[in-house]
Formats: C-alpha cells, structure tokens, sequence
C-alpha cells in the first residue's frame, strides 16, 4: 500500500467556530494507483489535497494519521513536513498559472529550487521531460510571462515531479484549461506515471468525465467524508450512494465539465460544517432517506474495492 | 474557492454589519480615532473655554509651562496653549478642505477614467501623470507667494488642487477592475446612464476604499500645508500648528532653549497625522478580511 | 521598451511645459500686483523714484508687450539660461545664485533619499512576518511618517545640537572659514551636513519600511510563494524571491516620492540655515524677489523630471518584464 488515510479530520479555524472540513476520512491508495477525488465545491477534496502536502495557517490537524510507504507523515508539523515535500509528495496547484515567479528565468528558478532542497539539476533528465510533455528546450531561458497557460502548466507539472514524489497531488489543473489541452495534460500526467516519475496520484477535480479517462479509482466525497469509492467504472456504471447516482444524472453527456455548476440539479444545499447535523450528512437532500438514516452510516466494502457509506446501499 | 461577491442588498447589510463587529474591536482603529477624536474636541471645545485671542502679546514672555499658562509662553508672552487650541482648528480645517478637494476631483478623474476608458482614459491619465510628476510643493509655493491676503480656505484650496493625482490613480485602477463585474454589465444592459452606474453600481462598492483614500489625502494635506506655513507662506491672519514651528523657528527658540514653544505644535501634527495612518491601517483590516488573521 | 519610453518622454515633456506656462501664468493672473508690492518693499520717497523702479520692473517682466510675445520672450529667455536678476542679491544674475545653492541640496537630498530606502527597505523586509519586531518597527515607522520634516529637525537639532553640543545647528560651513579645499574645511562641511542629513533620512526611513513590509508581505502570500513552500523550499529562498518582486513596485515609490522629498530638504535647510535651495526660497520668499522665487521653482521641477527619467532607466534595468517587452509598460 502506497497512501494510508485513517479517520483523519482537519478543521478551519474560523471566526464563528471550526469548520469540520475534513471529519474522519478513511481510504487506501495503492502503488501505481490513479486516484479521482469528486464532489461539490466546499466538499472537503481542496482540503484533503492541501492535508497531505502543506495545511494553510488556518487549517488544524484535529486527529486521524497519514502513513506514506510505510512512514506516517507530519502533517500537523509544518516543519517536519518539509523532508517529505517534493521528495515524496509533490503537488501541482489550481494555480499553475501563477505558481513560478515571474523574475526570474526558469532554468535559474529550477537550479535555486533544486539546490535549496539539496539536489543538483540534471539538465538531460530535465530537458527529456520537457520533451515528453512537448515543451521546447527554449523555455528554460524565458521569464514566466513569455509562456502561454498551457505552457505555464505543463512546466509546472515537470517541476513538480523532478525529485520522482511517490505520491503526486494534482489540484484542479484541469479547471483552467479548454477541452483539448485538458486532454493533453490527463495524458501527460498518465504518461509520468508510465515513466515511473511518479508512483501514485490523487487527482483532485469536480468534473468526473474527465476523471473517468484518468483515474482507476474514483472517490466521490461529501460534506467532509467519503460517500463511496469504487473502480472508475463501476462509479460511473454502477453507483450504489444515492449522491453518486444524482451527481452522474445531473451530468447530461460525458464530457460536461464543472460539475458543480450543474449540481443545482440536486435539490438544496450541503449542511454547514460548522456545526454539522448527526448521522448521514446527504439525508436532507437525499430521495431515499428513512429513519435509521438518522445514525451515521458506517463505510461498507459491499464488493471488492467498492466502499460505500450508506445504509440503504 | 472563491466566489464574487455580488451585491445583492442583504448581502452588503450583512457585509456592514460585520465590518461594524470588527471595527469596534480593532485596536488600531480605535486608538486612531480615538486621538483624532481627542484633538478635534479639543480645537473646538479649547478656544471657547481658554478665552481672548492667540495671539495677543501677554505680560510674562519666555516662561515655561506653569499653572497659569500650561504650554507657557513665546518670546512675546503671547500664551502657547491658546495658539496650540486655535491651531488644531486650522490645522483641520485645511485637512478637511485640502483632502475634500483632492478627494472629489480623485473620484471624479478616476472613475470617468476608469469606467469610460478609451480617448477619455487616454487623456486624463495623461494629465493626471503630468500633474503627478510636479513636485507639489514647488508650484504652491510660487502660487502662495504671489498672493497678497492668504487665507487657511484658499491654502487648503490650492492644496486640493495639487494632490489628487495619486487618488485618481488608484481609484482608476480599482474602476477598471469592478467595471467588468456582472453587477455593472447587469445595470449597463438595463440602460443606466454613465453616472448612474458609477454613483449607484461602482461607488457604493468602493466606498471604504474611497474612505481610506480621502484619510491618506486629509493626513498629506495638514502636512503640505504645514510645511508652507513653515517656510512663511501660511494663512497672513490667525495661527496655525505650522505658524507656530515658523515662529519658534524665526524668532530662535531653538537657540534660547524654549522647547515648549516648538514641541507642541510638530506633536499635534504628528499626533494627527499619524492616528490617522493607523487608523487607515485598522480600517484596512476591517475591511479587507485577508490581513485580519496572525 | 523604446514605446515605454517615448511615452515616459513625452509625458515629462508636457510637464516641463506646463511648469513653464504655470510658471509664466501666475505673476501676471494672480490677484495683486507684484511690480507694486516690490516697489513698495524698495520704500523709495521720491515719486520719480518710484516711476523709475516700476518702468524698470515691468521691462524686467515685459508687461508692456503683447501676452503671446511675453510668453515667446519667455521662453527664449529661458533657453539661454536666463532667469533674471536677483533682486535680493541685486545684481547678481538669478542662474548664478541658483548655482550656488545646488551642490549643497544635492549633497543633502541624494545620500539621505538613497540611504533611507536602502535602509528602509532591508528593515521592513526583515520586520515582515515576524511579530515581535514588526511590533516595534510599525509604530515608529509610521510616527516617523507622520512627522513634519522641519519638527524632527528641530528636535534633532535641540538635543543634539543645542543639549549636548555634538552638532552646530546652523550654516553649511563655519562662519570662521572660507570656502576652500582642505581637509578642515571638508571636515567642517561634514559636521555641519550631520544633521540635516540625519532628519532628512529618518523620516524618509519610516514609509520605505512600512511600504517595503507591506509589499513582502503581499509578495509571501503570492501563488509563486505558495508553490515554494509547498515544494518544501527553505524560508531563506521563498524571502529573497519575495524581497526581490517587492523591490521593483518601492522604485516606483521612489519616483512618486520625489516631490514629496525634494519639500522635505527644502524645510529641513530652513531649520539648519543650510546654504542650499531651501534657503534661498526663504530669503526670496522673505524678499518679494519674485525672480529668484521662480527660477528655483523650475530648477526643481527639472532635477525632479531627471530624477524620474534616471529611476524609469533603473527600473528597466531592474524589472525583466519590460525589457521582455511584455508588461509594465503602464506609464
């Protein structure tokens, strides 16, 4: 096993109280293992994502342990954590575009990065990467704003795995993009995995067409848990929690993208985390809601790798 | 995952309220004020209760603070705590004047800029850097100079004049970026004419901005102001805090030691002008939730 | 990069223009008479005495011809270095007491503008995100802000000069000595430039340090930084990137403060009697010599418009965006 996630809850800090953003989220990940992580914005995956590489100054390590090949990761420990960055997880943000800084050359960017973690650049290994993802050598010697999006993107995303992280989190990097370059990039991040630079992924998205193409397994979450996680199609064609099944009506064809907006097909609106109400968290909104329904629902491997958090199930 | 925030009427209500609930609990904001609040009571309350006019030569000149006079007095016995009292009050007034001028043409250049764009755009920035450039002082100055009678309103007028460039710059660039918002597009496509749509649409959603704004431009216009009034170009009737530092300057306090005649005007000054800065920082902080946290 | 600049040309050119016309405007629409109040000032008996001062005064103004053709005297006159005669030191030529006040501002304004934002700049990067020294280093930067130039001044002056004696407190050099180059008198000269320079520089100091924390601090919460910290970078490397992006917006805050500096030297000599351009628009000011008044006034207007053009180089030089031709063309 690759990434072990047990009952792991991380709080907001906010003015009116903490946000349960996380509250006891338990899952595996195996070697070479593609993970799609959905759900409505607010969701908790933005903060399950973050969790696992760098928690904001707002975010609290309430309880629960990440193991990572067989060492427990810090998270709560700022400092500890950074050992594990880059080398072992790595990240790709929502903010690509934004994510290099725009004075400075980005070979020079990337020697400075790499040799303030104690790694030289290994210019031939650089460049075939960039190769792979098709970006041309010239690059290196350009200011972040000579570079298109997509452009931006991609470098971002071979940076990011220059060290060979076991575990890459991929944020949102598709959001920005329009459909085309959106493929290019799910194909990019499938061939690193090919190439070994990576071991596993957990890509962190709200448009499940998309995760389809990409992931083996899917895990759909819901107000700060896991609803129900399966191979990738048997969630799409064979959905057991009743909020997986509304999420895929809700979207027409495949290929829709921001799932979320679409989500307005779901009547109402996820509880508060603030203060959020026992037992299932869906049943307010949910079609088949019953009595025992006001106890939380325990997850369930109802098949092999099909887990499933819902009495009626 | 941030949504925009549109400005529907509850919501604002409710941005109102909360801005309230910090405003009263941000020390710097209320330390602020507190002491702008302090002076200003103090210009108006002081010259009523401390009678007969500034600067009227007494019978004891050069003495420190005493019980009879608390600041004591100038080399002509005149009583400095009476001067400091009348100061504050042209003090702010030329504050009120100057930073209301500068702050209405600001608006003014800076939305129709920023909203119109284009030909419009193109010149008024063009003047508004030209006038950016003009070292300030200078050409108030000459202007001053070559008036006969000054006064604290045509002072603060001038200096309205000169110190909008930076104001309208920065409320041209915050223009830009609401112009685009759904909001606006939404009262353009219902047929809201250009000033309905910056007084209604764009204003409202920049008001603390604009706020903070006019604060930086009161606090720059009591120290434009001060500074003339020190070279010999203030009001030719009345005192100021600025007319004070010019005479404790002139008639050598400095050299015979009467430090009471030259720290209590640059204090009030000082004091004014700083409350200000941070209370402008506490507003910041209120208004922007970003720096509230650490 | 030549459309940044032409436009940054074209745009100091119509404002030496405009000082020009500002310049010319004001003696001859304000309300009052200058040639009055300077014959008045002159306190002749004789009425014949008075006619040949005003015929003589309003030739020196050219009031006697045509509006346009004064303003195209104007400006010929200008171009060949004249400003008119002084009235106060009559009848030396205005350029020349002009001359001799410049290198003593000069020497004043450039050490202490460069000085406080070197200085400035390093204490708010570091003050920035540390809480301890952000708390003493924010409330005096922004008492030092808030002051007026001329109280510092004074109070340096008092406790300094007049309390413990260290500094003189008046003059450029001496009155004992003669301009001359020698060791003492260089050493004179540094004495007596101590303490303007000391003000000058620490209340410029307070605004370079608040305005350079407020920029690191927005540089740290920037995606780049973000990106970084997430990758593990140390603290060390994500300061410098940030240090250095926060540097490029102080330059301009440098050319936006000129005015505001150059007003600071100007009554920073006055409190010293410092020899230089401040105290000459005091004598002239106290003088009624409009001349001189208005020569100054344009010798500031330009050495603030080189200032400027000398910063947009820098900044060129500094910021890779423009000279990449993309961004930062705004004027």
């Amino acid at each position: 096993m690759s990434l072990q996630v047990s009952e792991l809850k991380v709080y907001y800090r906010t003015l009116k109280g903490e946000v349960r953003a996380l509250d006891g989220m338990t899952f595996e990940l195996g070697d070479g293992e593609i993970l799609g992580l959905v759900g409505e914005s607010g969701c908790g995956k933005s903060t399950l994502g973050k969790s696992l590489i760098r928690m904001d100054g707002r975010m609290r390590h309430v309880g629960g342990t990440v193991v990572l090949d067989d060492r427990e990761l810090p998270i709560g420990d700022d400092r500890a954590m950074n050992d594990f960055r880059f080398r072992e997880v790595s990240l790709i943000p929502q903010y690509a575009m934004s994510a290099l800084n725009p004075t400075r050359k980005l070979r020079r960017m990337v020697t400075e990065l790499l040799r303030s973690r104690g790694a030289e650049v290994d210019t031939a290994e650089l460049e075939r990467r960039m190769d792979q993802v098709g970006l041309p050598r010239e690059v290196l010697d350009r200011y972040p704003i000579e570079l298109s999006g997509g452009m931006k993107q991609r470098m971002v995303m071979v940076i990011s795995t220059l060290l060979d992280p076991s575990l890459l989190i991929a944020d949102e990097v598709t959001s920005a993009l329009d459909v085309s370059t959106q493929k290019a990039v799910a194909r990019a991040l499938l061939g690193f995995r090919e190439s070994g630079y990576i071991k596993s992924m957990i890509f962190v998205t709200h448009d499940i067409a998309l995760t389809h193409h990409i992931a083996d397994t899917i895990m759909v979450m819901y107000a700060g848990r896991l609803a129900e996680k399966a191979p990738a199609d048997v969630i799409v064609k064979a959905p057991r929690h009743p909020y997986t099944k509304l999420l895929l009506d809700s979207l027409p064809e495949v290929g829709v993208r921001h799932a979320d907006r679409r989500l307005e097909g779901i009547p109402g609106s996820p509880p508060s985390l603030l203060d959020p109400p026992a037992g299932c968290r869906f049943r307010a909104r949910c079609p088949i809601a019953g009595d025992e329904c006001a106890q939380d629902p325990p997850v369930a491997e109802l098949a092999p790798d099909h887990h499933v958090a819902c009495w009626k199930a | 995952m941030t949504t925009l925030q549109e400005s529907e009427p509850r919501e604002r209500e409710g941005m109102r309220r909360e801005a309230l609930h910090f405003a009263v609990r941000n020390a710097k904001l209320v330390t602020g004020f507190g002491i702008v609040v302090v002076l200003l009571v103090l210009g108006m309350v002081g010259p009523l209760l401390a009678g007969g006019t500034p600067n009227d030569y007494g019978t004891r000149p050069m003495s420190p603070p005493s019980a009879e006079h608390w600041l004591g007095t100038t080399t002509f016995g005149q009583d400095i705590f009476l001067q400091f009292v009348h100061g504050l009050r042209a003090t702010f007034l030329v504050g009120v004047i100057g930073g209301g001028i500068a702050a209405v043409i600001g608006m003014l250049v800076g939305f129709v800029a920023g909203y119109r764009g284009g030909a419009v755009d193109e010149v008024l920035n063009m003047l508004t850097n030209v006038i950016l450039v003009i070292p300030t002082l200078a050409v108030l100055l000459i202007i001053n100079a070559y008036l006969g009678i000054r006064s604290v309103a045509v002072q603060g007028l001038f200096i309205g004049l000169t110190q909008w460039p930076w104001a309208a710059r920065a409320i041209r660039a915050q223009t830009f970026s609401l112009r685009t918002r759904e909001f606006v597009d939404l009262a353009r496509m219902s047929g809201a004419g250009t000033w309905r749509i910056i007084s209604r649409e764009i204003a409202p959603n920049m008001s603390s901005y604009l706020f903070m704004t006019f604060i930086l431009l009161f606090g720059g216009a009591i120290l434009i102001a001060s500074s003339l009034d020190f070279i010999g170009l203030g009001p030719t009737e009345g005192v100021s805090l600025g007319l004070m530092l010019q005479n404790a300057n002139q008639w050598s306090a400095l050299q015979l030691g009467m430090w009471w005649w030259f720290v209590p005007p640059g204090a009030g000054i000082t004091a004014i002008v700083g409350a200000l800065y941070v209370a402008n920082v506490g507003l910041d902080e209120v208004f922007n939730p970003k720096l509230r946290e650490t | 990069m030549r459309r940044y600049f032409s436009r940054k040309l074209l745009i100091y050119g119509l404002t030496f223009f405009v000082a020009v016309t500002v310049n010319w405007l004001i003696p001859r629409f304000m309300p009052g008479d200058p040639v009055a109040s300077m014959v008045a000032r002159a306190n002749v008996a004789q009425p014949e005495a008075v006619e040949a001062m005003r015929a003589y005064y309003n030739d020196l103004f050219g009031f006697d011809q045509p509006l346009w053709q004064q303003y195209v005297n104007f400006w010929g006159a200008m171009f060949q270095g004249d400003f008119g005669i002084s009235i106060w030191l009559f009848p030396t030529p205005v350029s020349t007491v002009i001359n001799g006040a410049v290198p003593y501002t000069l020497g004043l304004i450039i050490p202490s503008v460069l000085l406080s934002w070197v200085v400035g700049n390093r204490f708010g990067a570091y003050a920035a995100r540390r809480k301890l020294l952000d708390n003493t280093v924010l409330p005096v930067g922004y008492v030092l802000t808030a002051m007026p130039y001329m109280w510092l001044a004074v109070l340096l002056a008092w406790a300094l000069g007049v309390i413990a004696g260290l500094f003189p407190v008046a003059g450029g050099y001496s009155f004992s000595m003669r301009p001359n180059w020698s060791w003492t008198f260089a050493l004179d000269l540094l004495h007596h430039w101590t303490l303007p320079f000391l003000s000058l520089f620490l209340v410029a100091l307070g605004g370079w340090a608040i305005g350079m924390r407020n920029m690191i601090i927005y540089e740290l919460e920037s995606d780049y930084s973000n990106y970084l910290s997430a990758l593990g970078a140390p603290a060390r490397l994500i300061r410098r990137y940030a240090f250095r992006n926060a540097v490029l917006p102080q330059i301009t805050g440098l050319a936006l403060q000129l005015g505001v500096l150059v007003a600071g030297a100007l009554v920073t000599e006055i409190v010293f009697a410092y020899p230089g351009l401040g105290s000459l628009i005091l004598k002239a000011i106290q003088n009624q010599d409009f001349f001189l008044l208005q020569g100054t006034f344009l010798f500031i207007v330009l050495g603030v418009l080189i200032a400027n053009f000398i910063i947009d180089i820098v900044y060129v030089v500094v910021d890779p965006r423009t000279r990449a031709g993309m961004a930062g063309a705004q004027a």
